[in-house]
């Protein structure tokens, strides 16, 4: 009864994930692009529970922030005022930040409530992690769509019909697998106008990453359709004068279908990963509109890495969701069992 | 009464020294804390120098080498900003401004022992005019149309002779350095000047007048000089400079690589910090290191418009928005939404100035202080832009026609702080409507687009003035100038205005009198803060560090900032006893 409980909790955190990213608009206390220029490169704002005198406070409360007159560019607490953190509070519509609409959580001004402190321009973190997850993780995801789906295609092709067809699609896998992707990346971008749209920019990241990699898994799902297809009741099923889309559809392609899962389960990491770097880079989204690699690319700078330790958010937030894709490609795989018997 | 005694013993026993040590008759004495001799210098440098040929060196990195190795007649010093006697002892101007004749100081040698005299600055003005060589200093030496004339009068005095007068013309002549004919005559009679000198080039075949001579070269790596024995100088107590042994130039590509060598102690000296940096320098500052803010400089970061006549078949789009960059109030409006304050708090921690015009507050002598200081008011933006006939609509600005505004801002991707300073101005503008977008490129793509296909909307760059003449900045000012870069190299000017400008600037070229060229160029000034060709943002103030071991450590506003008295520079502690 191991299996399914590792398989749940996996499953549940990744969901959970996705979900926070999908509500990043409630979740997040600010706009992902609102400003607060008097705050840049804020520590994470601590919550209190006891006030000055020691008083208890079930609700907890902030000090406002004030500038640090023994060190320069550094902060303190204002403890002359309290802030207590308000739930469910309705947020006016900010210029870029989304419209009117409630928010999880927030303080009132001119307090600011920032858990995972600010980056050069005061902009929130935690907002900007939020938001930023609906970018790199959902361009995981769909490029595994695409790479997946494109790749049991020309695989199950390649391994059914064999010969010529197989030769031409396996030396075009070759060839891709072949091609130096970076190089050609920052050329094709080259080419492009000189601004693209946060859409076009993550679609052109979702359709990059998905289309270069479809030679892994199609070469994959060839195998398994070449043993398959020499199975004695897929040849009994074509004497009995099955057409090849049956075949495949009833015979062929549920033997592919658990080994898919179990390469999904292990590509949206590194696709993850695709798009951290390229943002990274500057080929993916471009500022001011966050996602994790261009939220990262601030740790290029000697001064952010050596001194702001929470800019490093995007990147811890990387590990327990890598750590769940692994362990979710685990327990599938231990459930359907690698291609055969 | 003993200092006294003691400094005339000095004084009496310097001609006997000198002649020991093989030192020219007429060195210059300078004035200075007396130095311990010995010990090396590392300084890193941000790419490679392309050349250690003084007429064809273009690019910073090889004209700071350069400038170590090389020696002028007549040097602006850096710290005062005056012009003082270098190669050349004296000078004598004409009445009319029209005749210079300078005085070479008698007995000196270049770096491998051959004498200098002024057959060797006849022959260097020669290469500096020639064509064929393509000098980027060439322009400067053809006032009025007419390259400036150079006559021998004996073995130490050379006549320049200029088409018309010119103020400041001894300026003109600070690091122009001074060639050894025996070397390179050859090469400058086979039309093939500009080709020698290169970094491989073996030091033997090489000289100069400077206080360092080549050592070696290691590609990619490092350049090391040495002491040169023949050099000019000596210390008020008449011994030689230099006192380095060696002065070490080690390749370091980025500016947080450079941190990282200079926090660990492999660099001596560090220029051209970035605020950050130099934030996060102090913070963990110990006694072994001393940084300073010099105050403004004299770069300027400015935003600016495609004002070119660009061919609206070719790049329609461009053509398109040009009916709003070409408006003066729309570029007020801009200029008026732009948080700079905001800017000098963000990008810079504090380190840097907000610009209302081009001439920064570091460049005393000739800012117009009359001018107002800027300030951001998005009321006085919108009420331009609706005068000039824009709506919003839905928070989002439209021009006459209804289409909506939006352009794009391009700088350079490898400078972070131009790029936050984009941002900065992208989020400004969402605030009158205007829908910006930064377009970070790399240094070429970006110098490509703005100066030769003119391919852009609006773009983010700096200037970095050398110097604080205004005659500086003409090649800037002036409508037909190579870097008036919102129009470069334009046939005419845009407006009465920016002819005004033109001749303002032609004038003050030949304005001999110092309160009247001031006159000239504070109007100037004002025109340029009325019709905002290019819109001023911040000067960043001059950050610099050095170990607090190394005397005689003066660092300077103007470039170079910390090397420019590299012959003084020594260690206070025997190098033996240094860590």
């Amino acid at each position: 009864m191991k299996l399914p409980r590792k398989l749940a909790l996996a499953a549940s955190a990744l969901a959970g994930v996705h979900f926070a990213a999908l509500a990043a608009g409630f979740l997040a206390p600010y706009g992902p692009t609102e400003q607060s220029r008097a705050w840049p490169y804020a520590p994470p704002t601590r919550l209190h529970f006891f006030d000055e005198e020691g008083h208890v406070h079930l609700r907890p409360f902030v000090y406002p922030l004030a500038d640090d007159e023994t060190r320069a560019g550094g902060y303190r607490e204002d403890r002359s005022q309290r802030f207590p953190i308000r739930f469910l509070v309705r947020s006016p519509a900010t210029l870029g930040g989304p419209g009117e609409g409630w928010r999880l959580f927030g303080v009132d001004e001119p307090a600011r409530v920032f858990l995972l402190g600010t980056d050069g321009f005061g902009r929130d973190q935690l907002s900007r992690l939020l938001h930023g997850a609906r970018i790199s993780l959902f361009a995981g995801l769909l490029a595994t769509g695409i790479s997946l789906g494109l790749g049991w295609v020309l695989g199950t092709v390649a391994g059914f019909y064999g010969r010529w067809t197989d030769t031409l699609l396996m030396r075009a896998a070759d060839v891709f697998l072949a091609l130096p992707w970076l190089y050609l990346l920052f050329a094709v971008r080259a080419v492009l106008p000189l601004h693209l749209s946060a859409d076009q920019a993550f679609l052109m990241l979702v359709l990059v990453i998905g289309l270069v990699d479809w030679a892994r898994p199609a070469r994959l799902v060839r195998g398994l359709v070449l043993s398959a297809r020499e199975r004695n009741y897929v040849l009994a099923a074509r004497g009995f004068g099955a057409s090849d889309l049956y075949l495949v559809r009833r015979h062929i392609a549920p033997q592919t279908f658990g080994v898919l899962l179990t390469q999904a389960a292990l590509l949206v990491p590194q696709y993850i990963l695709a798009e951290v770097t390229l943002s990274f880079l500057g080929l993916g989204v471009a500022e001011p509109v966050p996602s994790w690699g261009n939220m990262l690319a601030a740790l290029q700078r000697y001064h952010v890495l050596s001194s702001y330790w929470w800019m490093w958010a995007p990147g811890l937030a990387l590990v327990p969701v890598f750590l769940s894709y692994s362990a979710l490609s685990e327990a599938l795989h231990s459930r359907v069992g690698p291609a055969s018997p | 009464m003993r200092a006294v005694l003691s400094v005339a013993t000095l004084l009496l026993a310097v001609p006997a020294f000198a002649q020991k040590a093989g030192l020219p008759a007429e060195v210059l004495r300078a004035d200075h804390e007396v130095g311990r001799r010995g010990g090396r210098l590392v300084y890193a440098l941000r790419s490679e120098p392309k050349t250690l040929n003084p007429v064809t060196a273009i690019d910073v990195t090889s004209r700071e080498v350069i400038g170590r190795l090389q020696a002028d007649l007549i040097h602006v010093d850096r710290q005062t900003q005056r012009t003082g006697p270098a190669l050349a002892k004296s000078w004598t101007v004409s009445p009319d401004g029209l005749h210079y004749t300078l005085l070479l100081r008698r007995g000196l040698r270049f770096s491998d022992g051959h004498p200098l005299d002024a057959d060797d600055v006849v022959f260097t003005f020669r290469c500096y005019l020639d064509e064929r060589n393509a000098s980027p200093n060439r322009d400067l030496l053809v006032i009025g149309g007419q390259p400036i004339g150079v006559r021998k009068l004996d073995g130490f005095r050379i006549a320049f002779d200029l088409a018309q007068p010119y103020a400041a013309a001894e300026r003109l002549f600070d690091s122009l350095a001074i060639l050894p004919r025996h070397l390179l005559e050859k090469a400058q009679d086979e039309g093939r000047l500009g080709t020698v000198w290169g970094l491989t080039t073996p030091a033997a075949e090489m000289a100069g007048l400077g206080p360092f001579r080549l050592k070696s070269y290691v590609p990619g790596e490092r350049i090391v000089l040495e002491r040169n024995p023949y050099y000019w100088k000596v210390d008020s107590a008449g011994r030689p400079l230099p006192y380095l042994d060696e002065l070490v130039f080690l390749l370091v590509p980025s500016d947080d690589a450079q941190v990282v060598r200079f926090k660990a102690g492999e660099t001596d000296v560090i220029s051209r910090l970035s605020a950050p940096n130099f934030g996060a320098l102090t913070a963990d500052a110990s006694g072994a290191r001393r940084l300073q803010d010099l105050g403004a400089g004299l770069d300027y970061t400015f935003l600016f418009f495609n004002l070119n006549d660009v061919d609206a078949s070719k790049l329609p789009e461009v053509a398109r928005k040009q009916a709003w960059f070409k408006q003066t109030a729309f570029r007020q409006a801009v200029s008026a939404a732009i948080d700079r304050a905001g800017m000098v708090r963000l990008v810079y921690q504090g380190r840097a100035t907000s610009l209302g015009g081009h001439v920064t507050p570091g460049n005393r002598l000739w800012q117009n202080t009359a001018l107002p200081r800027p300030q951001r008011s998005l009321a006085r933006a919108r009420d331009l832009l609706g005068r000039a006939g824009f709506v919003v609509d839905k928070a989002e600005l439209r021009d006459l026609k209804g289409a909506p505004v939006t352009f794009t801002i391009v700088t350079n991707a490898a400078n972070a702080a131009r790029v936050q300073m984009a941002t900065i101005i992208q989020d400004d503008l969402r605030e009158i409507g205007m829908q910006a977008q930064v377009v970070p490129l790399e240094n070429r793509a970006l110098l490509d687009r703005v100066v030769k296909t003119h391919d852009y909307d609006a773009a983010l760059m700096a200037i970095a003035s050398g110097d604080a003449d205004p005659n500086s900045e003409m090649t800037v000012l002036v409508s037909s100038g190579p870097t008036h870069l919102w129009r470069p190299g334009a046939s005419a000017p845009m407006g009465p205005w920016e002819k005004e400008i033109d001749d303002l600037m032609q004038r003050q070229l030949v304005t001999l009198d110092g309160a009247a060229r001031k006159r000239l160029y504070d109007r100037v000034q004002e025109l340029m803060v009325e019709n905002l060709p290019m819109i001023p943002l911040v000067s960043p103030n001059v950050l610099v560090g050095a170990k607090s071991d190394l005397g005689n450590y003066r660092p300077a506003i103007l470039d170079p900032q910390v090397l420019w008295n590299v012959d003084e520079l020594f260690w206070r502690t025997p190098p033996a006893a240094r860590p």
